[in-house]
This record gives C-alpha cells, structure tokens and sequence, in this order.
C-alpha cells in the first residue's frame, strides 16, 4: 500500500488538472456562443449573394462563367481543409481529416490527382506527412477569422482551378450541428451547383456596370471567398464544442479519480492507525 | 403611397450585417463613378470601388460607411451593398496569395528536416539500446 504522503500529493495533482479542464470548458463555452453569432451574421451577406448570382446567370443565358461550367474530364481535384489550430477538441479534427483521406482515396482510385489548401495548423501537421502536394495553407487564424486572412488562400485555389490545373474543388469542415455533434461534411466549391434560380420568373434585366462578365467574376469570388469563411467561422464553432464536451469530460473523469484516491488514502490512513494501536496493545502485553 | 418615398437599404459583409433600413437616397462609389439611387430607381448592379457609401435616411439624417469594394445590387424598393471588410487590390491579393503558397511550401520544406530529426532519434535510440546489451554482456561475462 502506498504511503499517505504520496496518495495525498497525487490528489493534489489530479485536482490542478481538474481545474484547468474546468477552466477550459468555461471558455470554450463562452467562445462557442460567439462563434455561432459570427455563423449567424454571415449567413445574410451568403444568401444575398445566392440571389444576385442566380439572377445574373439566369439573365446571361450566353455566358459561361468557368466556375460554373463543369468539365467533362476530372484530371485533378483541389481539397480545402479547414481544421483547428490547438488540440484539446476531441476527436474534431481526427474525423475531418478522415473523411478528407476518404474523399482522397475515392478520387485517386480514379486515377485522378489530389492537391492540399490546409487551413489550420493541425491540418498542416498531419497531411504533410502524406505524400500529397500542399498548394496553399493559413494558421492561427484565431478565434475570430477575418476574411482578409482567407482571401490570399482562397485566390490560389481559384487561380489554379482557372488555370485547369484543378477541374474540382471541395471543402471539408466540421459542420455544427449543435453543441454535442459536430459532423465532418464535404462539399463541392467549384464548379458551383446549386445556384437557386426558382423565384425569378420575372425577365427583367439589370443595367450592367461595368459588363456583367466581370460582375460576375467579382461576384462569384467574393462568394467562394464567403464560403471558406464560413467554413471557418463554422469550424470555430465546432472547435469549442468539441473542447467543451472534452473537457467536461476530462472533469468529470478526474473527479471519478479524486474520489476513488480519496477512498484508498482514507483506508491507508485507518490501515497506519489500526496497526499503530495494534503495536501500542501488543507493547502493553509484552510489559 | 409613402413607401415611394424612400428605399430599403441593406449592407452586409461576409462577417456580419453593417446596415439596414430605408433611406430617402443612397450614394455609393461604384466603379464608374459615384452614383446616387433614389427611390423606384431602375435595376442596376455594379461593382464598388473603395469609400464611402452614404445613406440619406428620410428624416434627413446622414449615415456613413465606409466599404473596401463589393457590390451594390439595386432594384426599385431596394438597395443591397454587399461590401467587402477588406481593402481588396489586384496586387494586394496577389502578395496574399503568395504568401499562402510560401506558407505551404516551408512547411513541405520542414517536414524533411522532421523526417531528418526522426531518423536522428531512431538511430540514437537504435545506439542506446546496443550500448545497453554490450554492457548487460559485459557483467555477465565478468
């Protein structure tokens, strides 16, 4: 049996950790709400974009926008990857960049090439590991990304998608469901598909300026754009979920630990005792 | 019919919505030159470039803000200014984009130096325990 000293540091110990993780969980709570008002605000700016796109592709029946033409052959796809900076997350990050191994086994059993845009620094470690080119990657985006921060990766995956060097682009992210499920889900940037033009029936035109060709190239990189920053923001969400719940688990377990090591100095402490007084009596009998 | 009057506004970003509500007029610096919008004015839509959109509410109040580019989508009741948070240029985006491709690259670049470490470690950790059995042979042999 271990000594009483030793029990009692080691609860010492475990209940600084328990602390920590509890402190943790607390702010990850309070930053979790904020990241899902930062997903709210960016909704509007994504929706109305939809619709002035939709209407310009509908008015402009005769250009073709090459982000929204597909193409027939597929020779290589571009993945972005958004994960987390820190670690603490749970298994967030793990089962983003498992569907990402997934979707980049399905495409190479195709015999078509994959390239990396990593956004995030634990993306950064683990998929440099793999033998896959790494066009473009940002980390410590913080708490809070800006769209500034995005812009310069995003333009290298749009400029070699316009290049044809890339004939898809998708995004993978941790989708927030709500604060207990945080599903990784992958989506396809370019070409765009779903452009809702229901609800313009109405054939009026805008007047253009300048030419609506490069409106509409403004247009729809700005909307790639919003969507990587949502993916982000979205991404930030899911992060403090995922800490949250690790975290109250990491507390919950210690507190298990603490109690469990309470229980053994307790008996450790009667067992010194018992054998304390079992020396006094067999001294007093020997006397 | 006094909705004639005036024009709903909104400006929103990428990071959230700046403004909303009606306006007698609206000026905004489009890429053409600086236009005004009034009320039931005809569709238009046009890129902004950097400055000032200014919003004239109907009891002749004046809003400022300022954009870094974007969009203004006007129709006959209303006006949308999707507005950029962050000053865009051709060469700024390009340097942006520059300085993501050298971020990927250096960090192609470490992982050979990783590899290199890794190597390091397992040839020292290789030594360690080879040192560890000539010894064990040694105090058995003597």
């Amino acid at each position: 049996m271990p000594g009483t000293k030793e029990i009692r540091s080691k609860i010492a110990s475990v209940k600084n950790t328990q602390k920590i993780t509890k402190a943790m969980q607390m702010v990850a709570t309070s930053k979790m709400r904020r990241a899902q008002e930062r997903m709210r605000l960016a909704r509007p700016y994504a929706q109305k974009m939809r619709n002035v796109i939709g209407h310009l592709t509908e008015a402009n029946p005769d250009y073709r926008h090459p982000f929204l033409q597909p193409r027939e052959e597929v020779k290589s796809v571009g993945i972005i990857v958004v994960a987390t900076d820190r670690g603490l997350a749970g298994a967030l990050n793990a089962n983003v960049f498992k569907q990402t191994l997934y979707l980049m086994r399905e495409w190479q059993g195709k015999g078509v090439s994959v390239s990396l845009c990593l956004i995030g620094s634990k993306g950064l470690a683990f998929f440099r590991r793999l033998n896959v080119p790494i066009l473009a990657s940002v980390s410590h985006l913080g708490d809070r990304p800006h769209v500034k921060d995005l812009i310069g990766t995003a333009k290298v995956m749009l400029d070699a998608y316009r290049e044809g060097q890339l004939d898809r682009l998708f995004l993978v992210n941790a989708q927030f469901i709500n604060t207990m499920t945080q599903k990784p889900v992958a989506e396809q940037l370019l070409p765009i598909q779903s452009i809702d033009t229901e609800g313009l029936q109405e054939r009026w035109d805008y007047i253009y300026e300048p030419e609506a060709a490069r409106i509409l190239d403004g247009l729809l990189m700005r909307y790639i754009e919003s969507q990587v920053y949502r993916a982000a923001v979205e991404n930030v969400a899911s992060e403090m979920a995922a800490r949250m719940v690790a975290m109250k688990a990491a507390s919950d377990n210690a507190g298990k630990l603490i109690n469990e090591l309470q229980l053994i100095y307790n008996k450790a402490r009667q067992a010194a005792i018992t054998k304390e007084l079992s020396e006094i009596v067999g001294g007093a009998a020997a006397v | 019919m006094a909705e004639q009057h005036t024009i709903h506004v909104d400006i929103v970003s990428a990071e959230g919505e700046i403004f909303s509500g009606d306006a007698a007029m609206v000026f905004a610096p489009a890429s053409e030159g600086e236009i005004g919008v009034a009320p039931r004015h005809a569709p238009l839509l046009s890129l902004l470039k950097p400055g000032e959109v200014r919003v004239q509410t109907p009891d002749g109040e004046q809003h400022f803000f300022f954009v870094g580019g974007g969009a203004i989508e006007v129709q006959p009741s209303r006006v949308t200014v999707l507005a950029d948070t962050a000053l865009r240029a051709k060469d700024i985006d390009e340097a942006a984009a520059l300085a993501a491709k050298q971020r990927a690259e250096e960090a192609l670049r470490d992982r050979a130096d990783h590899i290199t470490q890794a190597e390091a470690l397992a040839e020292l950790a290789r030594a360690a325990a080879q040192l560890k059995i000539i010894e064990r042979l040694r105090k058995v042999r003597s």
